[in-house]
């Protein structure tokens, strides 16, 4: 379970983050929602502890995040950031080993490259796992990007954006996997999402954020409705339902 | 094939010792041997501490153009040296045993450049252009303090300063030759212990934290660690500007990899093999003593422009 506690944050005297409090579950999909702004980033990077909390706590199954070792939390949670800028010349390959870099500490065994093997398979980069990061599309690097971070096997993966640069094709089967090991209880997804059609047809529980507010925490179909989405984007949305799925037409 | 090219960096090394070693050998063998053997080892430690020291320091800051000289490490070596002059006077410096004053100099060196450096560090990153210029204002800060205190010296005291000033690849100081290879060593096994951490924090703050690396404790550590590298060579051989750079540039090249554990031996050979094959055909062919620090620095001050201009800024 993730707890989080009064969490506020400012960059200057801007405020970003207010008082945010709400858990999350132990298993299952948890979409973040939000216009431009929301903060939804920065609360996943204070998740992620890549930035310090300014005030409130952040629990992982009660380890606290700004106490426990960074070594430590790195085999229960990871995360994928919205902008990755790379600098090293290396191979997709090397770039999915390193989420294993938390279990093998440099010195891979069989078990780390055969995660790492899995991990190319499963996101389908094979056959591209030669080339060099600066060498390939936006959308297959964002794919070895969610693979190195699903190679880190944590019980928590925090995903800011990761249907970025994907094709329909790659968003949509990207979200099914998700769901399958979802439901598997083994382990639990907190994603942004954009697109509130994949939030409502894949999560369990969707958090909206606006303004640096929580504005709305419940299932899906407690957020996919007319008046809830109008006030959260400021803006005319329809939504209607195709077969038993709700669905909001944002884009006409 | 990475394993081939550092056999084959080593080998040329090897002949390029041999042949700086004997070639115009005249007179006694027993002395040459001391001779030469001496000056060939500091350029060995010099090569290792530039070289090692612009690896890490590109790796810490994420970017392939700046370099520990480039922001001012060695000109805030030469300040430190001259502060300390300033202070104690020419006599009594010159009075201090020349290896306890070597390490005070560290010292103050790295309070200076952990206090002064810490803050700018990691963002280089985020921003290059602030690191450039950060790096320019410390680097003209830091020569016109040195500067301004030499011309206020004693003019005794500032012969004694003198000597420190300018890359002599030919005349280095070999009192502080076993205290410098010392000191490389020890940093050299904590960088090798330390490899493939290095190559999780070359991925960037953000990501070397995901993946369990004490980001801050670790550039603190890097930090300290080129400050040292860079008081030693600079203490033995004086402030090389763009060499590091051209021997770093040239291993990520050669090697085309991400890996410290090969990028680190690379860029020690290479560098150890530009510097002793050209010191032996500037000295022994040419017999032109001190032209070799600036033929290295004109070809690395050229790829220097020839990366900002190229925007090779990773
Ligand atoms: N480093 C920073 N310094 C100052 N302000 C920042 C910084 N990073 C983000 N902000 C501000 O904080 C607010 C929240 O940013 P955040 O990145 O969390 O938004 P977001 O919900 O992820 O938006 P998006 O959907 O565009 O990714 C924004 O108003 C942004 O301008
Ligand atoms: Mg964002």
């Amino acid at each position: 379970m993730i707890e989080i506690n009064g969490v506020s944050h400012n960059y200057g005297k801007s405020k970003i983050l207010q008082n945010i409090s709400l858990s999350i579950k132990e298993s299952g999909i948890t979409a973040l929602i939000g216009p431009n702004g929301a903060g939804k980033s920065t609360l996943l990077s204070l998740m992620a502890r890549l930035q310090p909390l300014q005030t409130g706590s952040i629990m992982f199954d009660g380890h606290s995040v700004s106490q426990t070792p960074t070594r430590e939390l790195a085999k229960t949670l990871a995360i994928l950031r919205q902008d990755n800028a790379l600098s090293s010349r290396m191979s997709l390959r090397d770039l999915v080993g390193f989420g294993r870099y938390p279990h093998h500490k440099g010195r891979p065994t069989a078990k780390d490259h055969r995660a790492v093997e899995e991990a190319l398979d499963y996101f389908d980069l094979q056959d591209m796992s030669g080339r060099f990061i600066d060498e390939v599309s936006g959308g297959q690097k964002q794919r070895a990007l969610v693979a190195m971070a699903f190679c880190q096997e944590t019980k928590y993966l925090l995903l800011d954006e990761p249907l970025n640069n994907l094709d329909m094709y790659y968003a949509r089967s990207l979200m099914k996997r998700l769901r399958e090991i979802a439901d598997t209880g083994k382990r639990s997804f907190v994603i942004v999402l954009h697109d509130i059609n994949y939030a409502g047809a894949y999560a369990n529980e969707i958090i909206a954020l606006k303004d640096g507010t929580l504005a709305i925490h419940g299932p899906p179909q407690d957020v996919l409705e007319t008046n809830a989405l109008q006030t959260l984007y400021s803006m005319k949305i329809t939504v209607t339902q195709h077969q038993d799925q709700l669905v909001a037409l944002h884009h006409l | 094939m990475h394993a081939k090219k550092l056999i084959i960096l080593s080998v040329l090394l090897a002949l390029a010792c041999i042949a700086f070693m004997t070639l115009g050998a005249k007179g006694s063998w027993s002395f040459l041997l001391v001779f030469r053997g001496t000056k060939l080892l500091a350029l060995l430690l010099v090569s290792v501490a530039i070289s090692v020291a612009t690896l890490l320091f590109q790796t810490i800051s994420g970017n392939r153009i700046l370099t520990p000289s480039i922001m001012g490490f060695d000109a805030l070596y030469l300040l430190v040296q001259t502060l300390l002059v300033f202070t104690l006077g020419g006599f009594t410096y010159v009075a201090l045993d020349g290896q306890i004053k070597f390490l005070a100099e560290i010292g103050v060196m790295l309070l200076a450049a952990v206090l002064l450096f810490s803050t700018v560090m990691g963002k280089g990153r985020q921003d290059l252009h602030r690191m450039v210029l950060v790096g320019i204002i410390f680097g003209v800060l830091f020569r016109s303090l040195t500067g301004f205190l030499q011309r206020i010296i004693d003019p005794n005291d500032f012969a004694i300063l003198q000597g420190a000033s300018f890359a002599q690849f030919s005349s280095v100081d070999k009192d502080l030759l076993g205290l410098g290879i010392l000191l490389v060593s020890a940093c050299c096994l904590i960088i090798w212990r330390l490899r493939y951490t290095l190559d999780v924090i070359a991925l960037g703050r953000s990501n070397a934290i995901n993946l369990g690396v004490s980001y801050e404790r670790l550039s603190f550590v890097v930090l300290v660690l080129v400050a040292t590298l860079v008081s030693v060579s600079t203490a033995l051989v004086g402030p090389v500007a763009f060499f590091g750079l051209l021997v770093t540039s040239l291993a990520h090249f050669i090697m085309n990899t991400h890996r410290h554990a090969i990028l680190l031996p690379a860029s020690m050979l290479i560098a150890a093999l530009i510097l002793v094959s050209g010191q032996t055909v500037f000295e022994r062919i040419l017999k032109s003593q001190s032209t070799l620090s600036v033929t290295v620095e004109f070809f690395g001050g050229l790829l220097f422009l020839l990366l900002l201009f190229r925007g090779k800024m990773r």
